[in-house]
């Protein structure tokens, strides 16, 4: 039996297509998403779609399932049930090349996670050199144009260590976005700032919004929600229970469970 | 809290379809991997069991009866093994906390402990451990020092525990200076002296992290408690020699190899799961 990898078996295909036609314009499509931990079910039956372009916001209280989700988009976790197709095709399919699909991805993370052993710029040109592939030098012209676009050219040669909370936030989204990603996926990336450093990288990604880069984010700042989003989805123990327009979801919540999660962030 | 536990639920046909393929898959992968181990074992084996030689070989180093009649005496020599390891393993771990916490201590006036930290690790590091037995197992004793014994069990013990602390006061030192200076920070913010937040904050972390490698030295010095045979102390190996002296019968040495092994591969799975049941994680993650 051959292998060939980013193909569905035939009888495969036929199971997607009664979740949907992986063929249509969707970037991103989730169907049917199950994660348990144990016996701790994260997400049931989860349906998501992102159009290109579009800025997606995940909301709901700590352990409602939105970074288990966004993990799952990236296959940083394995789904224990439903399809998720990214570009028209089946990422969750156990064949699927996971290294292929996350550089076609960019992630960031609520603690940065960047590597302490490099400067800014060895973070910013890792991924492009060791997984796409570019020269050292072209990778460097391009690490240092990403770096200006969010700021930061001056600390090309900091250590992370030695950078701001906000800084180094800004560097992350840089070292995911230096790849042209088609999806940005972004967990809580202002949760661990101090207050007058949220800004800067709200900034930044608002202008990213402008720039049309599609993104999937979960965050608690509400503001920014209103402001960027062309989507909010609220989740509440796994499962996506309001979606829709920001200033429908946030300022006319249908369900009970929207009103009181909102209601709890006001007092 | 789940407002409905879906105990109803079911894997779709697309979940069945992939947890099959990856049943599949690692059946496979176990089917191939075995197998080719399986191949490789027999290949190896039937190399040796063929050669020209195999039956000499047979008869010097794997002969049962020779096994069954020098079996006791070896044992008797490990025996020895076993209490000089458990004796020094203790000594080392007291020498080279010492030593360890000597040379992480910061500030002017312990420049001191920090010289003479330095400079012990420094010196047994480099010293061969055989010279270390032969200068202190045959001059020891001719100091004639009044209260110390004269026995060359007693010094060859100092000996592998002067020489063994050097390397693991290194290895705890590491594991000292990994425990992110924060947790000191906590640890003196909530009132606890220098010598509390070592003891209660620092040291179990640190321990933790060093588990695998002091696993690694005590294994080591399972072996290496056999060198101070050369004082005419009779362990396991040189038991063993006395043993093959009487017909020129190697199967000894392979008695006292195999009950080593006895020794260390137990110890190293009870390793394992202590450091597990205290929360060690090694290298975790599915990626």
């Amino acid at each position: 039996m051959k292998l060939t990898p980013r193909r569905s078996s035939p009888s495969l295909r036929s199971a997607e297509q009664r979740r949907g036609d992986p063929e249509t314009s969707h970037l991103l499509s989730l169907g049917g998403v199950r994660k348990c931990f144990g016996d701790n079910v994260v997400l049931r039956d989860v349906d998501l779609t992102i159009e290109p372009g579009q800025c997606v916001v995940l909301i709901g209280a700590s352990g409602s399932g939105k970074s288990t989700l966004l993990r799952c988009v990236n296959l940083l976790e394995v789904v224990d049930d439903g399809v998720i197709t990214f570009e028209g095709r089946d990422i969750t399919h156990p064949w699927v090349d996971g290294d292929e699909v996350r550089s076609r991805m960019g992630m960031v993370f609520q603690a940065y996670n960047l590597f302490p052993h490099l400067d800014v710029m060895g973070n910013v040109t890792l991924a492009l050199r060791l997984v796409h592939g570019v020269g050292a030098e072209e990778a460097r012209s391009r690490g240092l144009a990403m770096l200006e676009r969010v700021g930061l050219a001056a600390k090309a040669h900091a250590r992370p260590d030695d950078l701001s909370g906000g800084q180094q936030q800004r560097v992350a989204i840089a070292r995911a976005l230096v790849t042209n990603p088609r999806l940005m996926l972004l967990d809580e990336v202002t949760s661990a700032l101090d207050p007058e450093l949220v800004g800067e990288v709200l900034d930044l990604l608002t202008d990213l919004k402008a720039e049309g880069v599609t993104m999937l984010l979960n965050t608690h700042e509400m503001g920014f929600a209103r402001d960027v989003a062309d989507e909010v989805c609220f989740l509440h123990d796994g499962r996506i229970h309001e979606r829709g327009r920001p200033e429908q979801v946030l300022g006319d919540p249908q369900e009970e469970r929207t009103r009181a999660f909102l209601s709890r962030l006001r007092t | 809290m789940p407002d409905q536990v879906d105990t109803a639920w079911e894997p779709s046909e697309v979940q069945r379809e992939r947890d099959d393929w990856r049943r599949r898959r690692t059946v496979r992968s176990a089917v191939i991997a075995s197998g080719s181990t399986l191949l490789l074992l027999g290949v190896v084996g039937g190399l040796v069991v063929s050669s020209p030689g195999w039956e000499r070989v047979q008869e010097t180093y794997f002969d049962w009866d020779k096994a069954v009649s020098s079996f006791p005496a070896v044992l008797e020599g490990l025996w020895l093994n076993i209490r000089v390891m458990a004796l020094c393993a203790v000594l080392i771990v007291a020498l080279s906390l010492t030593i360890a916490v000597m040379r992480t201590i910061r500030g002017p006036v312990a420049f001191p402990l920090r010289l003479v930290g330095t400079a012990y690790v420094d010196i047994f590091r480099g010293l061969p451990l055989l010279l270390v037995i032969f200068l202190l197992g045959f001059g020891g004793p001719a100091l004639s020092l009044s209260g110390l014994p004269t026995s060359a069990l007693f010094w060859g013990c100092a000996a592998l525990v002067l020489s063994y602390s050097a390397y693991v006061a290194e290895v705890f030192r590491a594991g000292i200076e990994s425990v992110h200076p924060s947790q000191r920070l906590a640890g003196r913010s909530l009132g606890l002296s220098y010598g509390q937040t070592l003891r209660r904050v620092v040291l179990p972390q640190a321990w933790r992290r060093v588990i695998p490698p002091l696993m690694n030295d005590l294994v080591s010095l399972q072996k290496d408690s056999g060198l101070i045979a050369v004082l005419g102390v009779v362990d396991a190996i040189r038991a063993a020699q006395i043993e093959t002296a009487i017909d020129f019968n190697y199967t000894p040495y392979v008695v006292a190899g195999v009950l080593f092994c006895c020794l260390t591969i137990p110890m190293a799975r009870l390793t394992d799961r202590y450091a597990r049941k205290k929360g060690y994680h090694g290298a975790g993650g599915h990626l």
